[in-house]
């Protein structure tokens, strides 16, 4: 049994069945990712004034490193560009042309996906640090001469655990504090584990922000994932639909085209309300 | 909607993120003082233009495609 309009528009609507599914999908996705917005929009508007850490509930946002969230917008809205014109050069019978678009946009998706990476691990390596004495540091810690990675979750430290592992003592470099010119010195403050309150790394139990920010651009990421590896079984083993069924192929390729720009543009507004307000 | 329009719906959302990126930069010049800050205004500014320098490419190089 054929199925109807899969590669010609149905004449009452003036679509084909994938483009209507895709804009189905995306209206359920767009709740998805409005109710985080909102949620996130409501937690900061009701965070503590002043600078965190030394406010315990002020909205650390000021961690988030903007040069490295522009580059990553610029990326992607490169790979927008690509993955338009990729289309553009099925509608214009160009295989060749398409097949070199798409691979520069899965090859920008893991770029975005790779330095998301990098900023996750400056995140889980990064201590907030509170001693008995009231004084807060946020910085990098040293246990037993050992730096705390980012793919081992023994490497998370805490005070339960410092406690537990009978650590007396840890190494801590504080960040510079804002407002003092920014030139703090590096050296290793020593830090007897009876004298801390409270350590944590940047993670989601840390603090409401890391939970949000972990949230959102994790679950954009799944998308970036995803949506690339679509465009790659479409650019490599799928593209053998080409030659029998053009039509139906560069629908495919319109219908992950919308993909992928919906995903961009969540980032287009994650963007500037996570990093920048 | 075709890729085509979404595309350009997409375009004028990064042309008003990048305005509004250009304007955080030269607010926070204003108070820090910082040439980094003055350097994020002007790179957003040249990155809103340069997005409509292309909108403009992209509508003449597709103006056969529909826009449904």
């Amino acid at each position: 049994m054929e199925i109807p309009y899969t590669d010609k528009a149905r004449p009452d609507t003036g679509l084909y069945n994938a483009k209507v599914g895709l804009w189905l999908f995306l209206a359920s996705e767009i709740m998805l990712f409005g109710a985080l917005f909102s949620s996130y929009i409501m937690l900061r508007v009701g965070a503590d004034e002043g600078v965190w850490p030394a406010v315990k509930l002020a909205w650390p946002h000021h961690l988030l490193n903007v040069p490295i969230g522009t580059f990553n917008t610029a990326v992607l809205i490169t790979s927008s560009v690509t993955v338009v014109m990729a289309w553009a050069s099925l509608k214009m019978n160009n295989f060749k042309r398409f097949r070199m678009f798409m691979v520069i946009t899965i090859l920008c998706a893991f770029a975005f996906l790779g330095i998301k990476s990098y900023e996750y691990n400056e995140k889980f390596t990064h201590y907030e640090l509170r001693l008995k004495d009231g004084k807060a540091l946020t910085g990098h810690l040293e246990v037993n001469g050992k730096h705390p990675g980012f793919w081992s979750p023994s490497d998370l430290w805490n005070l339960p655990r410092l406690t537990s592992s009978n650590v007396t003592e840890v190494k801590f470099v504080a960040d510079p504090m804002e407002g003092h010119g920014g030139h703090a010195s590096h050296e290793a403050l020593t830090v007897k584990v009876d004298e801390i309150s409270h350590l944590d790394a940047f993670i989601p139990r840390n603090h409401t922000f890391f939970a949000i920010y972990f949230t959102i651009t994790a679950l954009h990421g799944l998308h970036v994932l995803g949506g690339a590896l679509v465009l790659a079984y479409f650019t490599f083993p799928g593209a053998g639909m080409w030659k029998t069924n053009p039509e139906q192929f560069t629908n495919r390729i319109e219908v992950g085209g919308l993909f992928w720009h919906f995903v961009d543009l969540v980032w287009i507004f994650l963007f500037p309300v996570v990093y920048l307000l | 909607m075709s890729l085509k329009a979404f595309h350009l719906v997409f375009i004028v959302a990064s042309v008003l993120l990048m305005t509004g990126f250009s304007a955080w930069g030269g607010a926070r010049w204003r108070t820090t003082g910082d040439v980094v800050d003055l350097a994020w205004c002007f790179l957003g500014g040249v990155a809103a233009v340069g997005l409509v320098v292309y909108a403009r490419y992209f509508l003449k190089k597709l103006k056969h495609i529909s826009y449904l």
